[in-house]
């Protein structure tokens, strides 16, 4: 049969010579691999003390974003969920009634909002689907849990803080990455108004 | 008698069709079918005098006929022109055509206030595809949009005048399908809308098909109103008995609540087979109907999405492996899950934030209904 490429080793089974049988020199050499790596850099990290850097890609758990004035932007259009590829997003609209519009930011929202993140890839094309910059990946993980059904995230799990009445957390779950789109939006506005 | 009737040729993006005199370009084109049909908003086959509106359909006639085979000389609206003998239309094959078709999708979405994610009638909105199809990515329009007030047109129907291009169509039906007509177009130009005069309500066995010739978000259901999107509801057809009309229905299901009843709808979008009010609005128990089978939806469809047609499920053979006993279940969904537990199809309305946390039949009224003292604080409207 013809070869598909030319990157074939072939096995040597030749008998072992005295010193391979002696045993002894190659549990030796092993010793010394597992000794070197006590003065090796360590791989690991204390977690909550210590934390690891997340790119600026990050596609982490879901956020379900509030405008300025702290309003839901969702309005269940069902993008993300016909985009999501798992099908892990349901959702179920309603209508804004008289007196709730500092609530929601349109005339329907989403009454219901569920992720199952059993089923989640962490693809993030909801995000990418999302018409109304309602849903966004953030740049945490979703933490552990001992039951599953603590993995059916709904609509309080997924909201973020509201921005006038918890200014920090709100800031804190926005993260780096927003801050640093802010940022990039401004001088280049700056740049702009230069030009 | 027959053979003296002289059938026309002519021919459309190179295709030569044999029509019947008095056809239409538009016609004849959906005679040939495929890619060379102008879209069409206004025209609408069962509605005289419906057509010659929108300007979707506009083609070139490059030669007028056998006759006189000079060119029209500006573009034509296709559902207004007869074809002649001998006639040749340009269609996707001229450039000027795309380019003028470009333009007038523009002008129809100058007002347009573009709020698909809210509008019920996206995925199957005719506007979405005519936009997507031959529309530009971006608006060039910078000044405010006209803007009115949604308001209601009897307790079914809702008007969303934003979102109207001024079409006709439901002018049309309820001049030529229902008794009398009490909605009209108002005022002129820039400031035209529909409406009802001095918001009568519409009150006819069969005006709720106004919602169905409605080629955008305009003119939508009330019963169905944010209850979900079209691409998640399962079309299927279906008939019953009703003294009124014909009965033949798609239901559009969740499970097997019915939240939605529209008249079946041809390749074109439109409708031969009115239904009446009874069969739309008011049916909505799967019991109500007998159901025939699903709908068939154009592959390119949203609506067809998790729509699996025609797939043999793998055998399940946990059981089988481990001696009769079914494979254990970690978690049910519906158990933990707070989604689906309320049966849309039992309330009137939208939903409103109550019907979730408080009470299952409770539903949204609408500025317009609270005037109106019967329907005040969230009652039934029978």
């Amino acid at each position: 049969m013809q070869a598909l490429t030319d990157k074939i080793k072939v096995l040597e089974r030749k008998p072992m010579t005295i010193g391979e049988r002696l045993y002894l020199p190659a549990i030796i050499k092993g010793m010394l691999i597992t000794f070197s790596h006590l003065f090796k850099k360590r791989p690991t990290i204390s977690y909550p003390e210590q934390k690891r850097y997340f790119p600026s890609v990050w596609r982490g758990v879901q956020i379900l974003n509030r405008d300025e004035e702290g309003r839901e932007r969702c309005t269940a259009c069902g993008l993300c969920a016909v985009a999501c590829p798992a099908e892990a997003i349901t959702m179920e609209g309603a209508e804004r009634m008289p007196g709730e519009e500092h609530l929601y930011k349109e005339e329907k929202y989403a009454a219901k909002y569920e992720i199952n993140m059993l089923r989640c890839i962490f693809c993030g094309l909801c995000e990418e689907a999302c018409p109304k910059d309602a849903i966004y990946l953030s740049q945490t993980f979703a933490p552990a849990n001992y039951h599953r059904k603590g993995f059916i995230y709904d609509k309080q799990d997924l909201l973020i803080p509201h921005p006038i009445e918890e200014p920090d957390r709100y800031k804190q779950a926005l993260g780096e990455r927003a801050t640093a789109l802010k940022q990039k939006a401004k001088t280049s506005e700056e740049e702009s108004m230069d030009n | 008698m027959s053979d003296e009737k002289k059938l026309f040729k002519v021919t459309i993006d190179n295709i030569t069709v044999e029509v019947q005199p008095g056809t239409t370009i538009l016609n004849a084109a959906r005679q040939i079918g495929g890619d060379i049909v102008p879209p069409a908003m206004c025209y609408y086959t069962s509605l005289k005098g419906s057509g010659g509106k929108c300007r979707t359909c506009l083609v070139k006639v490059a030669a007028g006929s056998a006759a006189d085979p000079r060119p029209m000389p500006k573009l034509v609206a296709s559902c207004r022109t007869n074809v002649m003998d001998g006639m040749v239309v340009e269609n996707i094959t001229n450039p000027s055509v795309l380019e003028a078709r470009k333009g007038v999708v523009e002008l129809l979405l100058i007002n347009h206030p573009l709020d698909c994610p809210i509008c019920d009638q996206a995925g199957e909105c005719h506007l979405q595809d005519l936009s997507y199809e031959h529309g530009v990515e971006s608006t060039r329009y910078e000044f405010n949009r006209r803007t009115f007030d949604k308001h209601d047109l009897g307790p079914y129907i809702q008007l969303h005048m934003t979102r109207c291009i001024l079409c006709y169509r439901c002018v049309y039906v309820a001049d030529q399908i229902s008794n009398k007509r009490v909605h009209g177009v108002l005022d002129r130009g820039d400031h035209s809308e529909i409406a009802t005069y001095i918001k009568q309500s519409l009150d006819n066995d069969f005006i709720g098909n106004v919602i169905d010739v409605c080629p955008v978000g305009a003119l939508t259901d009330r019963t169905f109103r944010f209850k979900n999107r079209v691409w998640f509801t399962k079309p299927v057809d279906a008939h019953r008995d009703c003294p009124t009309c014909k009965g033949k229905v798609t239901l559009w299901l969740r499970g097997d609540e019915v939240l939605r009843s529209t008249a079946r709808k041809d390749q074109w979008g439109e409708v031969s087979e009115w239904i009446c009010n009874t069969c739309r609005f008011e049916k909505k128990k799967t019991s109500d109907w007998i159901i025939e089978g699903p709908t068939v939806v154009n592959r390119q469809s949203v609506i067809g999405q998790g729509h699996y047609v025609n797939i043999t499920k793998p055998r399940e053979t946990i059981s089988d492996v481990m001696g009769g006993r079914p494979p254990k279940l970690l978690m049910d969904i519906h158990n933990v899950s707070g989604v689906n537990n309320v049966d849309l199809s039992e309330i009137p309305g939208p939903a409103s934030g109550k019907t979730f946390e408080e009470d299952p039949h409770a539903f949204a009224t609408n500025p317009t209904d609270r005037k109106k003292p019967e329907l005040n604080s969230n009652h039934e409207l029978e």
